[in-house]
């Protein structure tokens, strides 16, 4: 890249011609002391300076989190269950943590393949038909819609249905959000596969059906996984739409009646407001085991992304 | 009878092969279409339940101003304003800071790598879920902020804008940690959209002797423009529909009020603090407010992804 404010050489004379007339040749070189100069170095300044600012709480939060949270964790916090108010020591999360675990895993099992047909339909079938342009566009409306909402809509189809707070409902309520990031991610996946392979198989005679689940699927599969692992990320932090479906218990988690529910998240939105230390910092401790989960499925989701890139490019 | 390996060879696909191939696609078909009709059955479903406490407390339930389950009196004028205002002032403070930090990685000021590992970082604290922010902002914003907000209130405490003397949660303290949590969204979408403004137009910019911030603010802003504006109001979205972290610091409070260090409410914190011990009406007048938030953030998002659509149209003529 050229850099224009960097210190320039000392500016020549212009050369003249034998004649003695000046030829007119274009300054390539700034002035450092110019106005503009000055403002373009003010604003790299400034730039770095508002970058400053914005690190420092980014970072802040990873630091108390870490500070904070690492504190009162060791294998008994991540196995016994919460404490009530009066145990002033001892106890952990380990029903939130089984809790958060089987809620999403619910709602991949949900949402995975509902995402992945979706998006053969989109990238195979549909294509450019207004139909799949309407579909394309009300999943990214999905993906901007308030998990609040996500939150009452599982509570109006599931629990009233039910007539009970439940994992289960908690894993619908989650699928919700996984299911247009799953799609438009797998849409992209499925994209990427080169025509000529496609081609290759419809020319020994395959049905696109077949296309689909020998060659296109396969291929795609490593990049179809990073956008289940952005999902399950994103599912595994939310606390909203668990409030209005599974609520929360201080009891283990119970997946063969329909009951409240413990998860991670809304163990920290319970806890954060108690006026008990050691249920405080218990909150820290699940925010950096949820914090450390949400980060290796976003990382892992990342790295296999830009592992694929490399593979396609070579 | 014929030897394994003629399977393999060319051959048409059989009928039930076909048979197959169409139920599938007419799977894949319905699976899609189900996609469009989970957003309407949303809204009919949190419509249905909504519809009788809409009905009984008409127009009132938009201006009224009080939330009250023991008269049965619900009313969201503060509590709209509340999301306006907090998103509004965490728009404001993240856009700029989200701006500078997507300029600050993109253009380089940075050697090349440490730009890609910025981003990625940034990508990553998108992921942080918003009650951690919340309770870090419990723990060390509201904290923090105290000294500040009753200095400016000892000194300009005649200003409606800093009225009360802060005690606890307030609504500064709740949009500073929104403009955090939307700040990596702003970063990551308008460094996409600063990237994508192709080389040569900066080159050629640069070629006619512009130093890199006339460059930057003549060519990568305007050109990056309508991706910028996408990326914030995708944020402005984001922001509007956040729950817990202001669930947690805002005080839920149902008043009216200009000042930034009084207690205030947003429909999604209203919703989040009031909904487990809510019962009958009351539960239903949540739903309305849940479809009124559901409608502004509707209208928001889908302004965001048009714009977002339209530059990418645009960008792709320039390269």
């Amino acid at each position: 890249m050229m850099t224009t404010d960097v210190e320039s050489p000392p500016r020549a004379e212009a050369p003249s011609d034998p004649a003695g007339t000046p030829v007119d040749r274009p300054r390539l070189e700034h002035d450092l002391r110019a106005a503009r100069s000055v403002f373009s170095g003010g604003f790299t300044v400034l730039c770095a300076l508002l970058s400053l600012i914005a690190a420092f709480p980014l970072f802040g939060v990873l630091y108390m989190l870490i500070e904070r949270g690492a504190a009162r964790l060791s294998w008994s916090t991540l196995v016994e269950l919460p404490p009530s108010a009066i145990q002033t020591e001892g106890g952990g999360f380990g029903n939130a943590l089984a809790g958060t675990v089987f809620m999403v895993l619910i709602a991949g099992l949900i949402a995975v393949p509902a995402g992945v047909f979706a998006a053969v339909f989109l990238a195979e079938f549909g294509k450019d038909r207004p139909l799949a342009a309407a579909i394309r566009f009300g999943a990214k409306v999905l993906t901007g819609m308030p998990s609040i909402i996500a939150g009452i809509f599982g509570y109006a189809l599931v629990v009233l249905t039910t007539g009970s707070f439940s994992a289960y409902a908690g894993g619908v309520a989650l699928s919700i959000l996984m299911l247009p990031i799953v799609t438009l991610t797998a849409e992209q996946a499925i994209r990427a596969v080169p025509a000529k392979m496609k081609e290759a198989a419809v020319g020994m005679g395959a049905t696109p059906t077949q296309v689909v689940w020998r060659v296109t699927l396969p291929t795609a599969m490593p990049s179809i996984l990073t956008g289940v692992m952005l999902a399950v990320a994103r599912a595994a932090g939310e606390t909203a739409p668990l409030l209005f479906t599974a609520q929360f218990t201080y009891f283990a988690l119970r997946v063969d009646r329909l009951e409240n529910a413990p998860s991670l998240a809304v163990l920290i939105y319970e806890f954060s407001g108690s006026p008990y230390e050691h249920q405080i910092a218990l909150a820290w401790s699940a925010s950096l085991v949820l914090v450390l989960l949400v980060l290796v499925f976003n990382l892992g989701g990342q790295l296999l992304a830009r592992r694929n890139e490399l593979a396609r490019t070579r | 009878m014929s030897p394994p390996h003629v399977t393999s060879l060319p051959r048409p696909p059989t009928a039930g092969e076909k048979a197959v191939d169409v139920t599938f696609r007419h799977g894949t078909f319905a699976v899609g279409l189900g996609v469009l009709g989970l957003l309407a059955l949303i809204v009919v479903e949190i419509g249905g339940v909504a519809a009788p406490a809409l009905r009984e407390q008409g127009l009132q339930f938009l201006h009224g101003e009080t939330w009250d389950a023991n008269q049965q009196v619900y009313g969201i004028r503060p509590q709209i304003w509340g999301t306006l205002y907090s998103s509004t002032i965490a728009l404001v403070v993240g856009g700029v800071l989200g701006i500078a930090v997507a300029l600050f990685i993109s253009q380089g000021f940075l050697p090349r790598k440490l730009e890609l590992l910025l981003k990625t970082v940034i990508e990553l604290l998108a992921a942080i879920p918003s009650v951690v922010y919340g309770l870090w902002g419990i723990f060390f914003v509201l904290p923090a902020l105290r000294p500040v907000t009753e200095a400016i209130h000892d000194a300009f405490g005649d200003f409606a804008l800093f009225s009360p003397r802060s005690a606890g949660p307030n609504l500064l303290g709740g949009s500073l940690v929104l403009a955090i949590m939307i700040l990596p969204t702003v970063t990551a979408v308008s460094r996409d959209a600063f990237a994508a403004v192709p080389g040569k137009v900066r080159e050629a910019a640069f070629g006619l002797g512009a130093t890199r911030w006339e460059c930057i603010f003549g060519v990568v802003l305007p050109t990056a423009s309508s991706g910028v504006f996408g990326a914030l109001v995708l944020a402005f979205g984001r922001a509007l529909g956040e729950t817990m972290a202001l669930a947690m610091l805002l005080g839920n409070r149902n008043e009216f009020s200009w000042s930034l260090f009084a207690p205030s409410n947003t429909l999604a914190s209203l919703i989040a603090n009031t909904f487990p011990e809510a019962t009958g009406t009351e539960r239903n007048a949540l739903m309305c407010a849940a479809i009124v938030l559901l409608l502004i953030t509707l209208a928001v998002n889908v302004l965001g992804t048009l714009i977002l659509a339209r530059t990418n149209r645009r960008l792709r003529g320039l390269a």
